[in-house]
């Protein structure tokens, strides 16, 4: 229903979409396991605060982001010499900002409890340090895939930000959410409709992925 | 050798409130040793502090090795509820080779899981094991290790009688293999069966010291008498 250009259109934009949401999540991933884990372990004062406000900044709205980010990266905004905003780029940097919490949230609360439940014994086995913390992300592997396809589910669905920080430029910026808030509003049903099955299809393919992994998981090792 | 284990004037407490009030005293080879006394004595506190899991804080707890790693490597613990790591049986014993420096193949684990009769679920995940099967993973781990001293946490404490059983079949082979058994435990026949001495502890302090049979038949100090006539009702 859509012609051969349209669905060429339809896959570059499918295509920009699963580019930003996975750049997002990797840079999420990279810095968001790392201070979840921190956070789990580490006794500093304040960190109780820092774990709540992180827990909020979880449900954190994607228009704020978005508006924050597009603060930032505007002109006369901080970083705005980086020449970002109206990216692909800027999108990547809202979209991180926004999944960042979730991931080291949800690493934080698999990671403090593992770590409550194998403290004693891997100190009792003489293994501490580094050597502790490989072997307690490792058995947790399954939990922190989840938070990281929790983080992606959220990136993929997500408009505001990316509408805000992207500008929805066709051809550029243009992803499958904007594209299909723009085109309902212009009346171009089909496309918008191609990309709302789409889109669909990923987040319940990245919900099947997580809730499968869980399930495995549960059942080889408890 | 790491023993014998000396405790100076070891004390223990959190804020203000005192968990063991200071003792001093001397554990070497041979006798197993077993801890008695109420809930809240103090027994799972001092044990840690005699593996080292807690930090006295006065005194000094001494090993006559005097270097940390070989203290370490020399002695294992069992807990109240066995930490069982998300992996299979076999890997869970694999850990602890590993984790001690030692050779972790297949055969040398499956030899320690053979010791507690757990072959047969060397590939099931550790934690989908049945409770007294956890303990005796456990205690397959410890062995692999060939421990010195092993400390016990109540390590029957939620079996039924028959993987209870087990359990002591297995701490007399550790006895049995040249092991020091330092136990806690509120099974006063457990306590009979396994131990040669009993360290009695009554609201973080060390009471009574004796022989097993001496401590259950003329026990010297008013608790220890009280402790026993609680447990044992019928007696
Ligand atoms: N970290 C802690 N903070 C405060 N109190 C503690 C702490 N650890 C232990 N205690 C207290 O120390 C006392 C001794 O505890 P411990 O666990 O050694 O008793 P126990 O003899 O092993 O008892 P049970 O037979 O119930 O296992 C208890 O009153 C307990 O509440
Ligand atoms: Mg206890």
């Amino acid at each position: 229903m859509l012609g051969a250009l349209g669905e060429l259109r339809l896959w570059e934009i499918v295509v920009l979409s699963l580019r930003v949401s996975l750049s997002a999540v990797a840079l999420a991933t990279i810095a968001g396991l790392p201070l979840g884990a921190a956070l789990a372990v580490g006794r500093f004062p304040g960190r109780h605060a820092v774990v709540v406000v992180l827990n909020a900044l979880m449900g954190l709205p994607p228009v704020v982001v978005g508006l924050a980010v597009y603060l930032l990266l505007s002109r006369a905004g901080p970083l705005g010499g980086l020449g970002l905003l109206f990216t692909p780029g800027a999108m990547v940097v809202a979209q991180t900002l926004l999944i960042l919490p979730i991931i080291a949230a949800l690493c934080r609360q698999s990671v403090e409890d593992a770590w409550r439940e194998y403290d004693e014994q891997l100190r009792s086995l003489g293994v501490h340090g580094m050597r502790a913390a490989a072997t307690v992300l490792w058995d947790i592997r399954f939990s922190l895939l989840t938070a990281v396809l929790a983080g992606l589910g959220r990136a993929s669905a997500e408009v505001g930000a990316v509408m805000i920080v992207g500008g929805n430029i066709d051809g550029v910026t243009r992803v499958m959410t904007t594209t299909i808030a723009l085109e309902t509003s212009k009346g171009d049903l089909p496309l918008a409709l191609g990309l709302g099955i789409v889109l669909v299809a990923i987040v319940l393919a990245i919900n099947a992925a997580a809730y499968l992994v869980k399930e495995a998981a549960q059942r080889k090792y408890g | 050798m790491i023993l014998p284990l000396s405790l100076e004037a070891v004390a223990y407490g959190v804020g203000q409130k005192p968990i063991i009030t200071p003792l001093s005293l001397e554990l070497s080879a041979g006798a197993s040793t077993i801890l008695l006394g109420a809930n809240g004595a103090g027994k799972s506190v001092l044990m840690r502090l005699m593996h080292g899991l807690l930090s006295p804080t006065a005194g000094r707890v001494v090993w006559h090795e005097p270097e940390a790693a070989r203290q370490r490597r020399l002695q294992a613990m069992v807990f109240q509820r066995p930490v069982m790591l998300r992996r299979s049986a076999l890997e869970n014993v694999r850990y602890v080779l590993r984790a001690a420096g030692e050779d972790a193949s297949d055969s040398r684990a499956l030899q320690a899981l053979d010791e507690v009769g757990l072959r047969h679920v060397a590939s099931q995940p550790a934690r989908a094991l049945s409770g007294g099967e956890q303990q005796r993973l456990a205690l397959a781990r410890a062995w692999a290790l060939h421990p010195e001293v092993l400390f016990l946490d109540e390590p029957s404490a939620s079996l039924d009688p028959s993987a209870t059983r087990e359990i002591e079949a297995l701490v007399q082979a550790f006895d049995a293999a040249g092991t020091k058994i330092i136990m806690a435990t509120h099974n006063l026949g457990q306590a009979r069966r396994l131990g040669d001495e009993v360290l009695f502890l009554h609201q973080g302090r060390l009471v009574e010291r004796a022989p097993v049979e001496a401590f259950f038949t003329r026990p010297a100090s008013p608790e220890a008498a009280a402790f026993i006539r609680g447990e044992l009702p019928w007696v």
